[in-house]
């Protein structure tokens, strides 16, 4: 069964210009969300994105950017509380990653 | 093993080699040492033995797991020569035992990278296991003068946090990403460094959700504490003390959002974590009122307290599970924590009111 989260929400982008089609965003892809075909990589499936970033970091023509923060729901909490970014600091021993 | 230094076969022997990578005597996981030219490596076993399995059991539950770690530096299995591939992996020990138990019968290096002992994807996300590491791990174990060819293969979670085509300009080494879980590496080494569509996709299967759960629980336990440290100091002014039933109440709504929601995730309708918790905080609260003959007039304010303060609870340790989860993105978390976590105070604060005037009024 594919778990599917919210919609309409992820930040991935694609230039279909600087595109060399070398097709490492679908190699590291964790969700399948890239297709290459005839020396272009698309988009197939946005909402199966959950922003690792893998594919921005990987691309070699700098041709993908996605917003990808991290961090535990504590930690985005305590962000707003004290006007930060969330920082999640492995440290603690909480069930964050 | 071509270069090997025939002096070092024996045990005794006085020549100075080298120790690449330094490993305690009393680790049972070592079963020997290998001779390159550059330095000693340790052979690690492909079997996991009582201690380690115990080791997972106990970060499983939240024992010890923020310095379950062993040594960067280089390992080998088998008998790996200059040809060997080279598997690149981060110094959990959990994620070092995971991926040496599946590689059974192989003759390979392993180039563990310091990622202060966090696994592979988490330490990708924070950059610890990054390009940067890479490259310097790579020139502290003399990787280039180990092996002849320019090869590494790392695992697919960790290229969040690697420039493949960076580390190649800066080493020398390409890097082939390998499949997303260590059991297909055999596969992947035999069919030609080919990850099918299936070894590249990350699941997150009842049993994958299953087994976080324990670390959950144990962190909600801890500061349970706290609330039950205040519940008992407001026992001592109340008419209507705090009790058993009240404890079962909220182990149960603190169960539904660590372990039941997890264990039940795809299963729950909607998509939004919070929400799929509220609404099993909520079945639970109501059966639990229900069944405690709370559903009565002069229990009114009892009822409405818990059905506003359980669910609440639920929702936030639930919400919380996209920490863990595997497919969640960052932005849908925020998206659906600035709707979840007002509706949660507001719900919790209010629950909380009429519970305690209830207690001192009763």
């Amino acid at each position: 069964m594919k778990h599917r989260y919210l919609r309409n929400v992820a930040t991935l982008l694609l230039s279909d210009e600087t595109c060399i089609g070398c097709g490492r965003c679908a190699e590291v892809c964790p969700h399948g969300v890239f297709s290459v075909n005839k020396k272009k990589a698309r988009i197939d499936d946005k909402d199966s994105c959950m922003e690792c970033g893998a594919c921005a970091k990987n691309c070699p023509a700098n041709a993908i950017t996605v917003d990808s923060g991290v961090g535990c729901t504590t930690a985005v909490i305590m962000g707003w509380l004290t006007g930060s970014e969330p920082s999640c600091d492995c440290s603690s021993s909480n069930g964050c990653c | 093993m071509s270069k090997e230094k025939s002096c070092c076969s024996s045990g005794d022997c006085s020549c100075s080699t080298e120790i690449i990578t330094r490993y305690d005597k009393n680790d049972k996981w070592v079963t020997d040492e290998i001779h390159t030219s550059t330095g000693s490596v340790p052979v690690v076993s492909t079997k996991l033995n009582f201690k380690d399995k115990l080791g997972e059991w106990k970060v499983r539950w939240g024992i010890g797991r923020m310095n379950y770690k062993i040594n960067p530096g280089i390992y080998a299995i088998g008998k790996p020569d200059q040809t060997s591939p080279v598997l690149v992996s981060a110094n959990y020990k959990l994620t070092f035992d995971s991926l040496r138990k599946e590689l059974s019968g192989m003759d390979c290096w392993i180039l563990i990278l310091d990622t202060k002992g966090i696994n592979v994807w988490c330490a990708a996300g924070k950059g610890t296991f990054g390009t940067d590491e890479i490259v310097n791990r790579i020139s502290i174990t003399g990787l280039s003068e180990i092996v002849a060819h320019r090869k590494l293969i790392l695992p697919q979670l960790g290229a969040p946090g690697v420039s493949a085509h960076e580390v190649t300009k800066q080493t020398g080494f390409s890097v082939v990403y390998g499949p997303v879980r260590a059991k297909d590496i055999k596969t992947f080494i035999d069919s030609d460094f080919k990850a099918t569509e299936e070894m590249r996709t990350v699941k997150f299967t009842i049993r994958d959700r299953l087994v976080l759960t324990p670390v959950e629980l144990v962190s909600a336990a801890k500061s349970s504490f706290i609330v039950f440290g205040v519940l008992f100091l407001l026992n001592l002014f109340v008419a209507r003390p705090f009790g058993l039933g009240d404890f079962i109440a909220y182990t149960g709504a603190v169960v539904t959002g660590t372990v039941l929601t997890p264990v039940f995730l795809p299963a729950i309708p909607g998509k939004a974590f919070a929400w799929k918790g509220w609404l099993l905080g909520f079945l639970w609260a109501l059966g639990y009122i229900w069944y405690s003959g709370w559903l009565i007039p002069g229990s009114l304010l009892l009822a409405i307290g818990y059905l506003l303060v359980l669910p609440s609870l639920s929702a936030y340790l639930a919400m919380n599970f996209t920490g863990s989860s595997t497919y969640t993105s960052f932005s849908g978390v925020i998206k659906e924590m600035k709707i979840a976590v007002p509706l949660i105070a507001i719900s919790t604060v209010a629950g909380l009111v009429l519970l305690l005037v209830n207690s001192i009024l009763a």
